[in-house]
């Protein structure tokens, strides 16, 4: 590569990295929303003490303030007496978990697909038998552990690192490619003898500039706010990150590749991304999904990514165990880069 | 030497269904020349100059620049052409400077950045974001990254089109520097002021097709007579154009929106003449001019229609 054609790499790439640190707004989506919604999660999920479930005591005949104290009587239980259509309207909106309707036998009414109702029958259930004089036969002792590593903040944390590198991929290479088409930029530069390589190029060279800010953003703040630890070694990190970046930018690339307008490539994006973000485990596990799914979901570039980033952070797995998923990853941006290359409009 | 800058032979570019843009376009630039293609909006001027760049493929016909075909030596072609497209919006958040070294990066030889600004005159908003440059600015900075590789030949595609007179000017006044360095200029427009201060030679171009070609002296030569008479009535029976093309030095008598137009060879005969003709049929005016003819007038002559509907 000669002296011209490095130079001509270097400016299209300060090109793209002004356009971006110039334009405040979109520094804020880069840095400071993932660090917002990992803070906000954070604290809804991590600070809260020993759940306490809400339920409702139905006030049957007068009856009922008997079974409110013995229930309240418990650590993980607060009961309110209700008539029956204020008790029937706060069950249906999850305002409370359970109904227990007084009598013989007493009646527990609530939704056993939800966990938070399925918790409450057991607590419940146990503390009517234990009012009731019900003795336990075995002794159990609990002993409770809290270690950083295990918590939701811990799996939240890769998982985000993975949603910003898909997001800032995707929007920062479909937006610029874009919005150059539109304003005619695109055939300016191919009457120029810039080689169409090094445009391409150019994108990925800025967003690895980036992407080293973004990830060390999100990973020193879930250091230092929650003790989020990073077990594996921080090189198969960056490995993994530039990998995953290099993979959403071709799939950004493919994208934009023809698309005329902001609104048109806005609508692929989603299209794309959205799936990913319910799907890929980024906020809870993927295998809440039913079976059938499965081979779905971890052919998805973003699962992987996530599955890899969680492997070295939280597992502290070599490089090597995530090899496959990086072979998927790389796999993904090979074939889009390439796609993107053959279908892409310069006018 | 006299080998020409641009040849192209029966340029046709069709956009399905029905539109035929360029319909059969023959045309040569000497090295060396300022050569314009004038026309109306639409006429297929942009069409034209933007195969001859190589960037459209024509349906048919054949394009050689500076004696080479686009198929085989594009590289080497794009080293040696600046140009200027229609509707180009340079990035808005790079400053001028960043903007004409982006450009610059791309050609093996070239001016330098501050010699381009300073050709022009965009020195002291060297440092200014494009996108707060005014039209004139912006203008003046796409000239510049079309300079920037010191081009055998300049491409500008309407490039004074909505600019204030002063910055019309300005532009005027780079391109002709440019053109008396001995390089070659192919420039579009659709104002026949432009085309006569700048070109050397200039095409009119009408439905996609060259109606008339030549020095832009030579092409108002072919109206036969160097100056417009039109007059208007207010009041009264108009003469008829035979009793108009009696008159002394008339050549051409036509109508266009109520207004008569006389193309005459001296004004100071045809003048008292006609007002005695008017006075005669008991007549007033409401408004009487005189001009040299321009290339509008040969565009009216040849078409019935004007450069610019406005």
């Amino acid at each position: 590569m000669n002296r011209r054609r490095l130079s001509s790499i270097r400016q299209l790439t300060l090109w793209r990295i002004r356009e971006f640190t110039r334009e405040p707004e979109a520094l804020f989506w880069v840095f400071a929303f993932p660090i917002m919604l990992a803070f906000a999660l954070g604290l809804a999920f991590t600070s809260r003490g020993p759940e306490v479930v809400r339920i409702a005591v139905e006030q049957v005949d007068g009856g009922g303030q008997a079974l409110v104290t013995a229930l309240n009587g418990t650590e993980r239980v607060e009961a309110v007496l209700l008539d029956s259509a204020e008790a029937e309207y706060r069950l249906r909106t999850g305002r409370v978990a359970l109904v227990v309707t007084p009598g013989d036998p007493i009646r527990l009414r609530y939704d056993s697909t939800r966990t938070e109702s399925d918790v409450a029958r057991l607590v419940v259930g146990d503390a009517l038998q234990e009012s009731a004089g019900r003795r336990d036969v075995v002794e159990i002792r609990d002993v409770k552990v809290m270690e950083p590593g295990a918590r939701y903040i811990d799996f939240l944390i890769p998982g985000l690192i993975g949603l910003n590198i898909m997001g800032t991929g995707m929007w920062g290479i479909g937006f610029g490619i874009v919005k150059a088409r539109n304003d005619k930029l695109l055939k300016r530069l191919l009457a120029s003898p810039m080689r169409r390589s090094d445009f391409m190029l150019s994108f990925m060279l800025a967003r690895l500039f980036f992407l080293g800010f973004e990830v060390t953003a999100v990973l020193l703040f879930g250091h230092l706010a929650f003790d989020v630890p990073v077990r594996g070694s921080l090189l198969a990190v960056a490995a993994i990150v530039v990998l995953g970046a290099m993979t959403f930018s071709g799939l950004g690339l493919l994208v934009a590749s023809r698309a005329r307008t902001i609104e048109g490539v806005s609508g692929l994006m989603n299209l794309v991304m959205v799936p990913m973000w319910i799907l890929s485990g980024v906020f809870f596990a993927y295998s809440h999904f039913p079976e059938a799914m499965q081979p779905f979901v971890r052919a998805l570039p973003l699962t992987a990514l996530n599955d890899a980033l969680r492997s070295v952070v939280l597992d502290g797995a070599p490089l090597l165990a995530s090899a496959g998923l990086l072979a998927l990853l790389a796999g993904w941006g090979g074939v889009s880069f390439a796609v993107a290359l053959r279908v892409f409009r310069w006018r | 030497m006299c080998a020409a800058a641009i040849a192209c032979r029966g340029l046709v570019k069709r956009y399905p269904p029905d539109v035929i843009a360029v319909a059969g376009i023959d045309l040569e630039v000497r090295q060396g020349e300022c050569f314009g293609m004038l026309g109306p909006n639409g006429a297929g001027k942009t069409t034209t100059i933007e195969i001859i760049q190589g960037l459209l493929q024509p349906d048919a016909g054949e394009v050689e620049v500076l004696g080479l075909g686009w198929k085989r030596h594009e590289a080497d072609l794009r080293q040696r052409l600046g140009t200027q497209l229609q509707e180009t919006k340079l990035p808005d958040k790079l400053s001028v400077e960043e903007a004409v070294r982006l450009f610059r990066s791309f050609y093996r030889d070239g001016n330098e950045v501050a010699d381009v600004l300073r050709m022009v005159q965009l020195e002291e908003k060297r440092r200014a974001w494009v996108g707060k440059l005014s039209g004139g600015q912006r203008q003046r900075l796409a000239v510049a990254c079309a300079l920037v590789s010191d081009p055998d030949i300049l491409f500008l595609d309407e490039p004074t089109t909505g600019l204030d007179p002063q910055s019309r000017r300005q532009l005027w006044g780079i391109i002709a520097d440019f053109r008396r360095r001995g390089r070659t200029v192919l420039l579009t427009t659709h104002y026949m002021e432009e085309a006569e201060r700048l070109c050397d030679r200039v095409a009119i171009v009408d439905y996609g097709r060259i109606i008339a070609l030549g020095s832009p002296p030579e092409l108002i030569a072919t109206l036969g007579a160097e100056h417009v008479v039109e007059f208007a009535l207010e009041s009264g029976s108009a003469p008829d154009d035979g009793q108009l093309a009696a008159l002394p030095g008339v050549e051409h008598v036509t109508h266009d929106d109520g207004k008569h137009r006389l193309t005459v060879g001296w004004v100071h005969e045809t003048v008292p003449a006609l007002m005695k003709l008017i006075d005669r049929h008991g007549a007033a005016l409401s408004e009487l001019t005189t001009h040299h003819a321009t290339l509008e007038d040969v565009f009216l002559s040849l078409t019935g229609r004007h450069l610019r509907d406005e």
